[in-house]
């Protein structure tokens, strides 16, 4: 597999490297075309910010105040009819809300159980199969002022969902 | 429904609050969260411009629409709703591209950009068409093929096998594109059934 990790490392130097190229030998006026873009990338930015400070306070209210907490115990019992690891359902509900939060209970669990036990593969494939629907959401759809989502929630959770399952089902498959 | 669950995830949390008795750390809450909103968008400029720069060179250059023609026939299935030739089918293309290859940094600018265009195709209303559901749908799925991020975490903890997570990965990935693709299909045509055709 160190052929994976050699094509991550040259991906971003190659890309970057070939568009320079190219754009060079199409006579595009390169710098030029590249602060004329960037500045799209400030406004962007900026006009992100109010979407994200609604979301992430909402979600820091709710974990902060326990209630994430109590959810988790919940459905716990339920969860654990169908062999999944209860250690692995806070980062399965974290993930689609916080992606910080996500990694950071992903390098929790692989430091205290070890990267590779189960738990530690079932982080690994979780963390890596899955994105932070929310953020994504509020990131796309607020920078080009879209306010009415339609289904695009019901979606991307579900998407969640899937790959949760998957994760678990194919971890357990390969590794057990 | 954004709406009734941003409401309610304040009134949940401030009555789980007032039981448990820690009103002191969701005030916290309150600032740390608008505070971490803007350091995430402070983050995001060095990101976007860089990116953004980048693709706009790759824009005049004509490759986004000689990669989009390579792959137009593949995301015009998914997209039906985009005109042929339409530059959204380059920024969709270019976005999944990055996504696959764990670029995910690169990934929002385009994918960013590709919802603008299909806005201007929505007559730039501010409620999410067809086509842009399906671009957040494969978004949250997050298709990938090499999962950056998690390898080096596996290095830092001395895995024996750090990289041996990627092909689980991809099949837990694909799963979930799947399952994202057929579930946006589902609602797509549940829209239709209760008569909001134009969308």
């Amino acid at each position: 597999m160190s052929w994976v990790t050699t094509v991550s490392i040259w991906l971003i130097p190659t890309l970057i490297l070939v568009i320079l190229l190219v754009g060079t030998w199409k006579k595009v006026p390169t710098y030029e075309a590249f602060v004329d873009g960037a500045k799209e990338g400030v406004q962007m930015a900026f006009s992100i910010v109010p979407f994200l400070a609604g979301m992430l306070v909402s979600i820091k209210v709710f974990r902060e105040s326990g209630a994430l907490d109590f959810f988790i115990t919940l459905s716990e019992p339920v969860l654990s009819l169908f062999y999944i690891p209860a250690e692995i359902i806070p980062l399965a509900l974290i993930r689609p809300l916080s992606g910080n939060g996500a990694l950071g209970m992903t390098s929790d669990l692989i430091a205290t159980y070890g990267p590779d036990s189960f738990i530690g593969r079932l982080a690994s494939t979780m963390q890596g199969s899955t994105d932070t629907t929310f953020y994504v959401l509020t990131v796309y759809f607020g920078a080009v002022g879209v306010r009415k989502m339609g289904d695009a929630l019901k979606v991307g959770l579900a998407a969640d969902v899937i790959g949760v399952i998957a994760s678990i089902l194919i971890v357990r498959a390969v590794f057990l | 429904m954004v709406n009734i669950i941003w409401v309610g995830l304040f009134v949940v949390g401030f009555m789980f609050a007032a039981i448990n008795g820690n009103m002191e750390q969701v005030n916290e809450a309150v600032f740390a969260g608008a505070k971490e909103a803007v350091t995430i968008c402070i983050g995001l400029i060095s990101i976007l411009t860089f990116w953004l720069g980048m693709m706009r060179i790759a824009e005049v250059a004509g490759m986004l629409r000689a990669v989009g023609r390579v792959l137009q026939p593949f995301v015009r299935k998914l997209f039906p709703d985009i005109p042929k030739d339409h530059p959204a089918i380059g920024y969709i293309i270019s976005n999944m591209s990055a996504n696959l290859f764990g670029l995910g940094n690169a990934a929002t600018p385009m994918g960013i950009k590709a919802m603008k265009e299909l806005k201007e195709l929505n007559n730039n209303k501010d409620e999410a068409s067809r086509s842009m559901i399906t671009l957040l749908a494969i978004n949250t799925a997050s298709i990938t093929l090499i999962p950056t991020t998690v390898i080096s975490l596996r290095i830092d903890y001395q895995s024996a096998a750090p990289t041996e997570i990627v092909m689980t990965t991809i099949m837990a990935t694909a799963c979930s594109t799947i399952g994202a693709i057929l579930i946006d299909r589902y609602f797509y045509y549940r829209r239709l059934r209760k008569g909001c055709g134009d969308n």
